[in-house]
């Protein structure tokens, strides 16, 4: 995997701008706009998440029927299926008590640092500094366990 | 076509500011999820670049898994940054204008070199304490907003479908708390 196609970066690249642009045209990436919709005073945010997935949800149902692999990595099309356990739920929901307190989740976060936000600087710090607290913990705990981790 | 005075009055109520920003910029984050995936087959989600980042300085074996997609995940990620900047530069600035887009009282405006850049009023202690229960919970549940909201309702997952349930009706209850107490911004 470490030789890719050497427009593999590129497209990511291009990629990411166009979401960082959606998520700033939202406004995703103001926190307050979040949290007005989780204090039900403005309804808009499903707009952006099950739009997404809706265009999203249809190239992972016609692309596997289109072609067998991606051009840039010949990996199969798939589609994002993670295992389902207690981790899921545990973790969704310590996510969503820091999604509820500061109306910022990681990918809106990275864009709103691009829009000029610079005090979002604390989120991502928080942000890193949990998922290094819970790598910490986890890679303590994985050493007694070996099951390996689900596929990603 | 008769329109309802009472509806329009009822959306105008629960979406203050349209619903288009809200699809369009829906439609954009779909599209550049779909740009990497038709080119890599990759179903990018954006949080695990928290992990995969912090392989580059730590060597604590929970990292590791994450080496071998570091790299593409930290261009993923200044795309990211670049197109809320691309998104500052052109529409926030005025730059560009759309009868889609309704730009919201929310924050603070100022302005660097001809770019209107936005700042938010929400506290630091608010942003830091719920990053680092973003940063524990989204690596613990195997996904955030992007992941499971995006890509993983977008493949139907019933797993993804269970996690955007746990951490929309708990944030819910989150805010609706803090706002009772009266913590604001």
């Amino acid at each position: 995997m470490s030789d890719r196609h050497p427009l593999f970066k590129p497209l990511v690249f291009v990629g990411g701008i166009v979401f960082g642009f959606g998520l700033g045209f939202s406004h995703m990436a103001r926190p307050e706009v979040v949290l007005n919709f989780l204090q039900f005073e403005d309804l808009g945010l499903p707009f952006v998440m099950f739009g997404a997935a809706i265009v999203s949800g249809i190239a992972f149902a016609l692309l596997p029927r289109i072609r067998d692999a991606a051009p840039l990595t010949g990996d199969p099309y798939e589609r994002r299926l993670k295992p389902f356990d207690r981790n899921v739920l545990v973790g969704g929901a310590v996510f969503g008590v820091g999604w509820g307190l500061s109306g910022i989740c990681p990918g809106a976060a990275y864009a709103s640092l691009g829009v000029g936000n610079v005090t979002i600087l604390w989120a991502l710090a928080g942000m890193f500094l949990g998922a290094y607290a819970q790598g910490y913990w986890r890679s303590r705990n994985h050493a007694r366990d070996t099951a390996p981790t689900g596929a990603d | 076509m008769v329109t309802d005075p009472v509806l329009l009055q009822a959306a105008a109520d629960l979406f203050p500011n349209g619903i288009s920003r809200y699809a369009v910029g829906g439609l954009l984050v779909g599209l550049g999820t779909v740009l990497i995936y038709v080119g890599t087959g990759i179903p990018a989600g954006a949080s695990t670049f928290l992990e995969s980042t912090l392989s580059y300085v730590s060597d604590q074996s929970r990292f590791q898994q994450y080496v071998a997609s570091r790299d593409w995940r930290l261009v993923f990620t200044a795309g990211i940054v670049l197109g809320g900047l691309a998104f500052a530069a052109t529409v926030q600035s005025g730059l560009v204008t759309s009868s889609l887009y309704e730009p919201g009282t929310t924050g603070q405006l100022y302005e660097v070199a001809g770019v209107t850049l936005w700042q938010t009023d929400v506290q630091p202690w608010r942003l830091f304490v719920g990053g680092i229960l973003v940063g524990i919970g989204t690596r613990i549940g195997k996904g955030c907003t992007s992941g499971h909201g995006v890509c993983g309702v977008g493949s139907a997952s019933k797993t993804s479908l269970a996690g955007v349930l746990t951490f929309l009706t708990v944030a819910i209850g989150t805010a609706q708390v803090v706002a009772a107490l009266g913590v604001s911004p």
